[in-house]
């Protein structure tokens, strides 16, 4: 996919990988429509990417609420024209510090894989639908290692991660010969907020920079070879 | 009497009618693909629809207000009722007081807006400019707005229920409803069995305002965009299927212009009996019923008399008409 000029969608956009996707993709010439729910953070966002030169607009949503999603899919639509790129970074990790198992309230669980799953679902329902009529797009499912790996502590985010991979994957199968193709990447660990909110004691000296991890998720959506339709790869 | 479905419908309980020149026949929506050939191309209206019914605050009173046309700042078509809610016939509300050129509109959740313009054809038709343009007047709407809606349904539409599952740009105020039961199960087996699938973007406006001269004026004309591909399309299909008489009026009127080109334009064609169709072959819509502008553009497929077989058939054999109802393909020739 060819990033210059494309319309683009980031969720989970005002911080950390969601936004230095959200600069890198306005830098290489795409316009990008940031969404993220607390209304301060998006603004500094869209204003940093304008004050460098990008197209860039907010849209002050949750993923999560079922409510925002054609407001979501609308606006976007409105200002981008057509959504080439969606990319499905929002998530959140439930009650910190992480409960085990055992200790986690079913309601909390619930609510991680409302906004981590269903939310994201949602709103590809919602977006995929064009896409297919035009015959061409590129979902993106930000996933984590935690969707692979049974860590103590991680079962809810991991989960929701697990279950958004294989609807990815289905989603894949499903639209197979229709243009759209849909990936899950995983970032890998990175020095943003939402690691500092679940591994308080990391040596953030050990953790990617969320600039370097952007860079290759661009390639990974630029280049169909490095990540084929229903493919799980690592940035 | 035809019912209206009353709340919308799973696409698996959809009936179809086939109207082909003075043949009738009664299908499940589901055997669309069968009632189409390689080759044929399907084109579907791909406007979002808005949440385009507003409560304000305007002339010193509580009024709602439905937008008549795609939002822009400067200049929005609108279209005042008085006090009430969709829940009443828009024909038995109260007039709105009537307004001038500068008055303001203060709409809930803050948006303001001005008119600029009252229409020669009602009072009750304005053109408004908003006190905020781009993302910020996009989030208002959203945030103000919900569907717009008739007293025939049972409840209140949440926005996800009027959007077809290709929705795009939201440049329709009102449902471009003929989408809503093609479900991908539907689609997808259509483009197996070799039948092209294009859109083109129509904004659909409103149906119904409850004043006769605004009516009898509707549909107002409306903004279309054409893609270069779907153009590509229509001049390599054997046949083509409008979706919605939105597509049917977007590809004629632009075609009526001399070729059919890529690109945007508005259109004032309304098409009745007689009318030449130099793009479509046919159309598949709602059941509609005389007397609506959309039943006199079926006219310009199939004749009157047919069109009045087809009408008693569909009240007998139980459809149901209006946005959530069953189907019709109609063609003039048979068979399709």
């Amino acid at each position: 996919m060819k990033i210059e000029e494309a319309g683009c969608l980031v969720t989970g956009a005002s911080r950390g990988l969601g936004r230095a996707l959200a600069e890198l993709l306005a830098a290489r010439g795409a316009r990008v429509v940031l969404v993220a729910r607390g209304r301060d953070a998006l603004d500094e966002a869209v204003a940093a990417i304008r004050a460098a030169g990008g197209r860039a607009w907010g849209i002050a949503a949750d993923v999560g609420d079922k409510d925002a999603v054609y407001r979501i899919a609308g606006e976007a639509a409105a200002l981008l024209g057509e959504v080439d790129l969606l990319v499905h970074n929002a998530s959140t990790l439930g009650p910190t510090p992480l409960p085990l198992l055992l200790d986690m309230a079913c309601e909390d669980l619930a609510q991680v894989l409302e906004t981590n799953t269903v939310g994201p679902f949602r709103l590809s329902k919602a977006i995929a639908g064009p896409m297919v009529l035009r015959g061409r797009g590129v979902i993106v499912q930000v996933s984590s290692d935690a969707a692979v790996g049974a860590y103590p502590r991680w079962g809810a985010y991991g989960s929701s991660k697990a279950a958004s991979d294989l609807l990815a994957r289905t989603l894949a199968a499903e639209l197979a010969e229709s243009g759209v193709r849909v990936i899950s990447v995983d970032p890998g660990e990175m020095d943003t907020q939402m690691h500092a909110d679940a591994m308080p004691e990391a040596d953030r000296s050990t953790l990617a920079d969320p600039r370097k991890v952007a860079a290759r998720l661009v390639a990974l959506v630029e280049d169909e070879a490095l990540a084929p339709s229903g493919a799980r790869v690592a940035a | 009497m035809i019912a209206p479905a009353r709340a919308p419908r799973a696409a698996s309980d959809v009936k179809l009618l086939q109207i082909a020149g003075t043949r009738l026949s009664d299908h499940r929506y589901a055997d669309l693909p069968s009632l189409l050939a390689p080759g044929d191309l399907l084109v579907v209206n791909d406007a979002a629809t808005l949440p385009a019914a507003l409560a304000a605050d305007a002339g010193g009173q509580a009024v709602e207000i439905r937008l008549a046309g795609e939002l822009h700042p400067s200049h929005t078509r609108a279209v005042l009722f008085g006090r009430g809610t969709w829940r009443e016939r828009t024909e038995d509300r109260p007039a709105p007081p009537a307004l001038g050129p500068g008055d303001a509109v203060r709409f809930v959740g803050g948006l303001g807006a001005t008119v600029v313009e009252i229409s020669p054809i009602s009072p009750r038709l304005v053109t408004l400019a908003f006190d905020r343009r781009g993302e910020a007047l996009l989030a208002a709407i959203y945030a103000a707005g919900r569907p717009v809606q008739y007293s025939y349904l049972a409840a209140s539409l949440p926005l996800w229920a009027v959007q077809t599952r290709f929705a795009a740009r939201p440049w329709a105020v009102e449902a471009p409803s003929a989408g809503h039961p093609l479900a991908w199960e539907t689609l997808l087996a259509l483009r197996a069995r070799g039948v092209k699938l294009a859109r083109l973007t129509h904004a659909a406006g409103l149906s119904s305002t409850g004043d006769p001269a605004l009516d009898a004026a509707l549909p107002l004309p409306e903004r279309y965009d054409i893609p270069a591909e779907t153009v590509r399309a229509v001049e390599a299909a054997s046949r083509v299927i409008a979706v919605g008489t939105t597509v049917v009026r977007a590809l004629e009127g632009a075609a009526a212009r001399g070729a059919l080109v890529p690109g945007s334009g508005t259109t004032d064609l309304r098409l009745g009996p007689g009318s030449p169709l130099r793009v479509v072959d046919a159309l598949l819509t709602g059941v509609h019923v005389p007397g609506e502008s959309h039943y006199a553009l079926l006219g310009a497929f199939v004749d009157e008399l047919t069109l009045a077989r087809a009408a008693e058939h569909a009240a007998r054999s139980g459809y149901l008409s209006h946005e959530f109802g069953d189907a019709v393909l109609v063609s003039a020739h048979a068979p399709l």
